[in-house]
């Protein structure tokens, strides 16, 4: 088989592994946006708080350990204790979830019927100010995040594919970890969104907000609900962007890869943001690999945007978005 | 007595009043290269905490640190420096290239020097047309050349390939054209391999590499770049002795997310690395313990930290050289440039400040502001989760270097009409 076309598969494979990645990010705005109408510019930062605490809480960091020995004297920097990968991914969970209560409590309670562009400058805010927090709690030095997930190039793969065509495809394992993971995570959430009675009273908001009201559906639960579980997949998102590089605060620009995924996938389905994520990581990757060369290279970032700007043009509500129709 | 009035103020108007040594500091402690901004900006201004400690600042005079958060932003920067010139500020440091770039025309119209230590415009090693911008005591060719080197005392070169993994911003693109001139001449394959902002996502440019297999890699990243790019390295097994990062993808948080696959990972660096100096027995004591440090005082001996000692070390150098030029304690920015002009760092002068071996020699003059552009490698050991100094500190190929940088200086001396000549 000629090593062009070996080197285009696996550049395939390693973008589609890409795509689930950025359509982990993806998934974090499209419950939000979908169950309350916000684009939530914080998603990214989200990730970013998670990992930060996630990792506090697996290392006995003391929180705002530099503001209480500031003012007290003291020399408090960890409790002395390491937390379990498992133990420390259900408390980290629970932060995310009191996170979801304070966010519902202090902010969108008193936003409810403001226009969008209100609510989303309201997550701007947000989401500075969370950055601040996290940095406040956990400081801004680079963590090692490891959670124990396996990374490095899949050994099987290397070897099958090297006796079957001559030349070893490189998979990362960290890759595989996250498709696994993010299997589970489409599955749970379809599930829960069919099959449980929270489920369907989110999807009930999500289509309608008087009628959900009308019948009894609590909206503040709804949100509370909605932004504790985009909390979770913030973590996850954050768990396997940050086992890549380190716990930091860029990992909060993660956000930037999820835009093309959103305009492509559309902003209120789950499956568009999978799609949308598997089609921006294949095509941003081929395309660096075919035409980046003759063009200079580095054209992933806004090739993905153009990739999803096309799509726009022949479907404004992106690939699974719902179309709105507006009649006189 | 209004003559006299007058005859006053001038005298005030036209001497340095300022009670203070002005050192602003245009740091970033936020945003997404805080990690690295942080210990930089801690050792920057624990060193001149010690001074005043210690000493009693410089000269007498004690050394005030003006700090303003950039960001890593450029028109933030240029912000800070808009707010902090008025405030007697002798020298800029602001630890970014970009901002470097929208600071060059402004000092030079301020009259305020510029020190952008391994950083920055190349060309400005050119005193005679940079007059107010200073890079000593190396520059990104000179690190360019050093890697090259590096590479060539392992064996022949020639007919090899050897990549650029590079950050596709101005800072990154500084080593092509010298690298482009050190592949004819020593005739190599250069492979350019450019990494977008921010560099987390790198799996293209690194199946690139597995898939083209050159033989060694040259890294000029900043950032998460340098992390993701360590990893990824690592992820396709790449030996990591062949892998040589610009000192700016050299410090601790480069290469500890990777673990211990980061063993053997190579850095270029213009000072050493550590804390085993007199001197930080001397910034424990007056600094941290007093709790007067900067930071937390855990960055001590870390890469970051040390640079950012050694850019305020430089700095109070310069000064004290200024004092001793113009006998005044009270320095101007015109007296602190002349100081920077006239600079000279021997083994005697850093041993007595206790840091002996910790930088190269050099001497700066109105022709060279970027000094003899001396450095290391140093290697980083995984178990001990340190650096060390594999190489003593050695020279750049000048012969490259030299007329490049001539012709970057006189084609800038042209588009801004600057007649070359010493002040």
């Amino acid at each position: 088989m000629p090593e062009q076309f070996l080197f285009a598969m696996e550049v395939i494979l390693n973008g589609l592994m890409a795509g689930v990645l950025y359509a982990l990010v993806a998934l974090g705005f499209v419950l939000i946006f979908k169950a309350s109408g916000i684009f939530n510019y914080a998603q990214g930062v989200m990730a970013l708080f998670a990992a930060l605490t996630l990792v506090g809480i697996m290392d006995g960091q003391v929180p705002f350990s530099h503001i209480i020995n500031a003012t007290f004297g003291t020399e408090l920097h960890h409790f002395g204790w390491h937390v379990p990968a498992l133990l420390a991914i259900i408390l980290t969970a629970g932060v995310m979830v009191v996170f979801a209560w304070l966010v519902q409590r202090y902010i969108f309670r008193h936003l409810v019927n403001q226009e969008p562009i209100i609510l989303f400058m309201a997550t701007i805010g947000l989401a500075y100010f969370l950055e601040g927090v996290g940095d406040l709690m956990w400081g801004s030095d680079i963590k090692k995040l490891d959670v124990g997930l396996p990374q490095g190039i899949n050994e099987w793969i290397d070897v099958t594919t090297f006796e079957a065509f001559g030349y070893g495809f490189f998979i990362d394992n960290l890759d595989i970890s996250a498709t696994i993971v993010a299997i589970f995570l489409v599955a749970a959430l379809i599930i829960f969104s069919q099959y449980t009675k929270q489920g369907r009273a989110l999807r009930a908001v999500a289509d309608d907000h008087q009628a959900a009201l009308s019948v009894g559906i609590s909206l503040n639960f709804i949100w509370v609900l909605v932004w504790s579980i985009a909390g979770f997949v913030a973590l996850v998102a954050g768990i396997m962007w940050g086992a890549k590089s380190g716990v930091q605060f860029s990992l909060s620009l993660i956000a930037l890869k999820a835009l093309p995924v959103l305009m492509l996938g559309g902003f209120t389905s789950i499956p568009g943001a999978i799609v949308g994520g598997l089609i921006i990581g294949v095509g941003e990757k081929l395309f660096e690999f075919l035409i980046g060369p003759m063009v200079g290279g580095a054209t992933e970032n806004w090739f993905a945007y153009v990739l999803a700007l096309l799509f726009l043009v022949f479907r404004p509500q992106g690939l699974f978005g719902e179309k709105i129709i507006e009649r006189v | 007595m209004k003559l006299t009035t007058l005859a006053v103020a001038a005298v005030m108007a036209a001497s340095p009043v300022m009670a203070d040594l002005v050192f602003p500091s245009l740091s970033y402690r936020t945003g997404p290269y805080a990690a690295n901004g942080i210990p930089f900006a801690d050792g920057y201004e624990d060193y001149f905490t010690l001074l005043n400690e210690r000493d009693g600042g410089i000269g007498g005079v004690p050394a005030k640190v003006i700090e303003c958060e950039t960001g890593y932003n450029t028109e933030k920067g240029v912000e800070c420096y808009e707010a902090t010139k008025g405030e007697g500020a002798l020298i800029y440091q602001p630890l970014s290239t970009g901002i470097t770039y929208q600071l060059i025309p402004k000092v030079t119209a301020d009259g305020i020097p510029l020190h952008t230590m391994g950083y920055g415009r190349t060309s400005a090693k050119n005193g005679e047309i940079f007059s107010n911008v200073f890079n000593y005591p190396a520059n990104y060719w000179d690190g360019a050349s050093h890697a090259v080197n590096h590479i060539m005392s392992q064996g022949d070169i020639s007919g090899k390939k050897i990549a650029l993994v590079y950050h596709n911003s101005a800072y990154g693109k500084e080593p092509i054209r010298t690298l482009e001139e050190l592949s004819k001449k020593h005739g190599f394959e250069l492979m350019l391999v450019p990494v977008d902002h921010p560099g987390q996502e790198q799996k293209s440019q690194w199946l690139q590499i597995r898939q083209q297999k050159p033989d060694n890699v040259i890294m000029y990243g900043w950032g998460v770049m340098n992390q993701v790019a360590i990893q990824e390295a690592a992820n396709i097994r790449y030996p990591m002795e062949n892998f040589i990062g610009i000192w700016w993808s050299g410090s601790e948080n480069d290469v500890l997310p990777a673990g211990d696959r980061a063993n053997g990972y190579k850095a270029l660096t213009f000072h050493n690395l550590g804390d085993d100096y007199p001197l930080y027995a001397d910034l424990r004591k007056y600094v941290v313990d007093a709790g007067k440090a900067a930071g937390a005082g855990d960055q001590l001996g870390t890469a970051l930290y040390n640079r950012g000692m050694y850019a305020a070390m430089l700095a109070a150098e310069a000064a004290k050289t200024a004092q001793e030029l113009s006998g005044e304690k009270n320095l101007t920015p015109a007296m602190m440039r002349d100081g920077m002009e006239a600079l000279e760092m021997t083994e005697a002068k850093m041993a007595e400040i206790g840091l002996p071996g910790f930088g190269p020699e050099f001497k700066v003059s109105c022709q060279n502001h970027g000094g003899n552009g001396l450095g290391a490698v140093a290697q980083w050991d995984a178990a001990a989760k340190k650096w060390s100094l594999i190489t003593g500190y050695e020279g750049s190929d000048q012969d490259v270097i030299q007329p490049l940088i001539d012709e970057d200086s006189a084609a800038f001396a042209a588009e801004a009409g600057i007649e070359a000549g010493c002040k």
